[in-house]
């Protein structure tokens, strides 16, 4: 049995089609948000009888409002992608927002946390609280890259501790009376600009740095990123630290928002954090994630709960609509993702 | 475009169980099959036909397409086009699950797995046998694997961890588990790549019992003599297509050679004299407590160390420890003659090493990067980098460069290392270590799976390199490999060096002789 085909011998050269880079995964995300918002946008005209886009104040609000998260997501995000979870945001965010505002009291309050220290200018309380946040993520790094326990468990346990920490600090009592200078960060359109610089900045970090390159490869596979001759250990220190600082960050920016800063502050901030990243299409297997899908994702859930707003839907009814959108969103990317791969 | 005539899984089953499946020639038959990826045409109207009790062997270069067409018959792809019959009744598998209960096995490139489970639990996995209660019967199940184990002559603890097993001895529990299906069909994607040749030796007499019992076997190799000694038939692939099939003992090496690439390859191991300089690497009875003790050897500028032993041997450890992977619990390293102590890959990379190790998908790959991703990481450490900021269009312009050297196939550099073929990915993780310009170059297994023509290709680097004054340290399991390559060759066996032999007086009888001490 000897069948050969010589037929076709002539054109065998390779078979190949020369395709550009991959389209950016977020162009669906945006769909889906641009999706989101027509259908808010016909709802809106049918029940409500006005715009839910043209309405520059709306969008406004609805943006300021997720800005918080979004620069808690930024953190998040890259955490994600080296295969990590972070649940210590939202508490850092409590935490450091109590004691941030603890030094940027004015001598006019009578009821001052440390009445001897009142009246600081500006960067003293901004240098504490970014200190505060970057030394949760500082414990939460070292205990996972040193002691080998699961994120999950060293963020959980800083998340419990965190919120601890702010309740304990002023035994329950608000920090109010803060400085003009303080809120200052808080104010007009100020938070959504040092989200978007956040963001910027991790943006090109994680695309055209070192560092970002070597985020990604721990998450696409620890070992083979250790023989390369990564020094995973420090490297997933620095990841944490940087959501702590980022944490911290959002802290500050909450403080100064409300003009008071309580011990509640930021609870389940971190779960809307990791909705927004694993919306914008980071992948909890680690290895996938971009800040521009991550940015999309804190944008989409914003719209959705400016909508409901909008739209007066009863708060009840949200919580389990938002619930729901979340899933849609990560179902669809999910098989999206497994049909490109057969 | 469903077949009219397509059985559906189910009633195959049941038209196998009542045993009234016409006799036909052919166990398998495919015809005219196409299967396209985005941006690659993987295989291009294929056809191949497979006979009762026959072994089956499946040539063609990186890429060529063999791997695909195997996953089609194991139901993990559905083809484009094309038909696929299963002794002679057309059949359209839906899932890996499909295949196996029409009775078609695979064993696959890459190691399948579960590693924090038991050598009998990944065996019987979704088979399990149960108890009274519904609960899995433990005590059953290890009797099963001892049977199994005992049958096929495989001395391995089924109680063991998987992850506690060396690379060979887990392909050997992957072929258990393959065999355990007691499948009409077995596929065998480069099973041989990680064995060394007492293994090889083992599997084969396992392979030809099963011919014996009428299975008919796909057998897919790059390594030509496994061809001569083991199979009935060959077929060849090029470039998604196929070429042909012949009795193995109707063709010459030549021949198949040549229907794989299209042109004459001469020289296979195109090894130069080189000068010999100095001492680069000494190591004086390093020791892993357990793994290996009193491991002394030193490579020199220009030199081949060959290290040869049988599986268990040692050999990839020593390289580990050497590397950092796993520090030393004894012993000294020393480079051109300053003692170094060498903690972490971070340390042996500084100190001009690189390691090509042999699992690729474990230690090696980034599945969900892209090639330039996977190839750009190593030598990120030192190089491309100004003030964190990578220069992308230079370590592009690199790793092209590489990918064009080792003729990497693969669409563009954009393509996720996933879905490029066994051999491909070898050749970006070489590619990963060539571009970081080592001095000391350690090499586990780097021609697993790789096609006759590339593996010619990196022998010629490797030996250039060596001609450069990088001292080279290459574990093989391939004898020819190792005999050709090599200026000098260690010999392990279990965890201690038994020998070392000179390039000109080492021949096969020799290594195995010091090897199997
Ligand atoms: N899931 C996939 N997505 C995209 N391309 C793929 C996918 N799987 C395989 N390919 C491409 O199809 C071609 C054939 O690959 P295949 O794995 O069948 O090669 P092979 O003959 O087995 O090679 P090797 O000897 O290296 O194992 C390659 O160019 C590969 O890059
Ligand atoms: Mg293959």
């Amino acid at each position: 049995m000897t069948t050969e085909h010589t037929a076709n011998q002539a054109s065998l050269a390779p078979v190949q089609v020369k395709t550009k880079r991959r389209l950016p995964s977020e162009i669906n995300i945006l769909l889906v948000l641009i999706g989101i918002a027509i259908v808010y946008e016909i709802l809106g005209w049918m029940f409500v009888g006005q715009s839910f886009l043209m309405n520059q104040q709306r969008l406004t609000i609805m943006i300021l409002q997720v800005s918080v998260i979004g620069i808690i997501a930024v953190g998040v995000t890259q955490v994600i992608i080296t295969g990590g979870i972070d649940l210590s945001s939202g508490s850092v965010v409590g935490m450091t927002a109590m004691i941030a505002a603890s030094f940027a009291q004015s001598a006019a309050w009578t009821r001052a946390v440390y009445p001897s220290l009142t009246d600081l200018p500006f960067i003293v309380p901004m240098l504490v609280g970014l200190g505060i946040g970057l030394l949760a993520g500082l414990i939460n790094g070292w205990l996972i890259a040193y002691t080998r326990i699961p994120p999950f468990i060293a963020t959980l346990g800083m998340m419990v501790s965190a919120r601890g920490v702010s309740k304990w600090y002023t035994k329950g009592q608000p920090v109010s009376g803060l400085t003009d200078d303080f809120t200052f960060i808080g104010t007009g359109i100020w938070p959504v600009v040092v989200f978007l610089t956040v963001a910027a900045i991790f943006h090109v970090a994680l695309r055209y740095t070192r560092y970002g390159k070597f985020t990604y490869a721990i998450g696409a596979n620890v070992q083979a990123a250790r023989v390369s001759g990564i020094n995973v250990e420090r490297h997933l220190i620095k990841v944490y630290a940087i959501a702590g600082l980022l944490a911290g960050l959002a802290g500050i920016v909450t403080a100064a928002r409300a003009q008071t800063a309580q011990a509640g502050m930021g609870v389940m901030y971190e779960l809307d954090a990791i909705a927004a990243a694993v919306i914008g299409g980071a992948s909890l297997a680690g290895g996938v994630g971009r800040i521009t899908g991550t940015v999309i994702g804190t944008i989409i859930l914003g719209v959705m709960t400016s909508g409901f707003t909008f739209l007066r839907v009863d708060a009840y009814y949200q919580e389990i609509v938002k619930g729901m959108i979340i899933i849609a969103a990560v179902v669809v990317d999910v098989y999206r993702q497994k049909k490109r791969k057969t | 475009m469903p077949n009219p005539a397509t059985v559906s899984p189910p009633t195959m089953a049941a038209v196998r169980a009542s045993g009234a499946v016409p006799n036909a020639e052919y166990l398998l038959t495919v015809e005219n099959v196409r299967k396209e990826f985005p941006g690659v045409l993987a295989l291009d109207d294929v056809s191949l036909r497979l006979r009762r009790g026959t072994i089956h062997a499946l040539m063609g270069e990186n890429g060529a397409g063999k791997s695909t067409l195997m996953k089609i018959l194991a139901g993990i792809y559905t083809p484009d086009r094309g038909e696929v019959r299963l002794k002679g009744v057309p059949i359209r598998l839906q899932s890996p699950l499909d295949a196996l209960e029409n009775g078609i096995a695979m064993i696959h490139q890459e190691l399948n797995l579960m590693p924090f489970m038991t050598v009998a639990e990944n065996i019987w996995i979704r088979r399990e046998p149960l108890n009274g209660f519904g609960l899995v019967d433990h005590r059953r199940m290890r009797r099963m694997t001892a049977d199994l184990f005992k049958r096929l002559n495989i001395g391995i603890d089924p109680e063991s961890q998987v992850r506690d097993l060396s690379v060979a001895n887990r392909q050997m529990v992957e072929i258990a588990k393959a065999v355990s299906y007691e499948s009409d069909v077995l596929i065998m994607d480069e099973p041989t790549s990680a064995l060394t040749e007492r293994e090889v030796a083992h599997l084969f007499e396992i392979i030809r019992d099963l011919r014996s019992q009428g299975i008919g076997i796909v057998y897919i190799t790059h390594k030509m003599n496994e061809l001569f000694e083991i199979a009935d038939e060959v077929s060849v692939f090029r470039d998604g297509r196929y070429i042909g099939t012949h009795k193995s003992s109707d063709v010459t090496r030549e021949d198949i050679i040549r229907m794989m690439v299209g042109r004459e390859i001469t020289q296979m191991f195109p090894k130069e004299t080189v000068l010999i300089g100095e001492t680069v690497l000494s190591v004086k009875n390093l020791s892993l407590n357990g793994i290996f003790t009193d491991v002394s050897f030193e490579v020199r500028a220009g030199e081949i160390l060959g290290i040869a032993g049988l599986v268990g041997s040692g050999r990839s450890n020593v390289a580990e420890t050497i590397f950092g992977v796993t520090p030393a619990t004894g012993g000294s390293i020393e480079i051109r003659g300053r003692p170094v102590r060498i903690d972490s890959p971070t340390t042996a990379i500084r100190e001009g090493m690189a390691f090509i190790t042999e699992d690729r998908k474990e230690t090696g790959c980034l599945l969900i990067l892209d090639v330039l991703e996977n190839m750009q990481i190593a030598v990120l450490q030192d190089r491309f980098v100004r003030g964190g900021f990578v220069s992308e269009r230079e370590v592009s312009a690199a790793c092209e460069t590489m990918a064009d050297k080792l003729r990497v196939k693969t669409p563009n550099l954009y393509e996720r290392v996933e879905n490029l073929s066994g051999g491909n990915q070898q050749k970006v993780l070489i590619g990963r270590w060539l571009l970081t310009k080592p001095r000391i170059l350690i090499l586990d297994e780097p021609t697993r799976g790789i096609d006759v023509g590339a593996k010619a290709e990196i022998h010629r680097l490797v030996s250039v390199l060596a001609k450069d004054g990088v001292a080279v340290i290459m574990i093989s399991s391939e004898m020819p490999e190792v005999l050709g390559m090599s200026d000098r060759i260690m010999v392990m066996h279990e965890g201690r060096v038994t020998g070392f032999l000179d390039h000109a007086e080492a021949d096969q009888v020799k290594v195995m002789e010091l090897a199997a001490r």
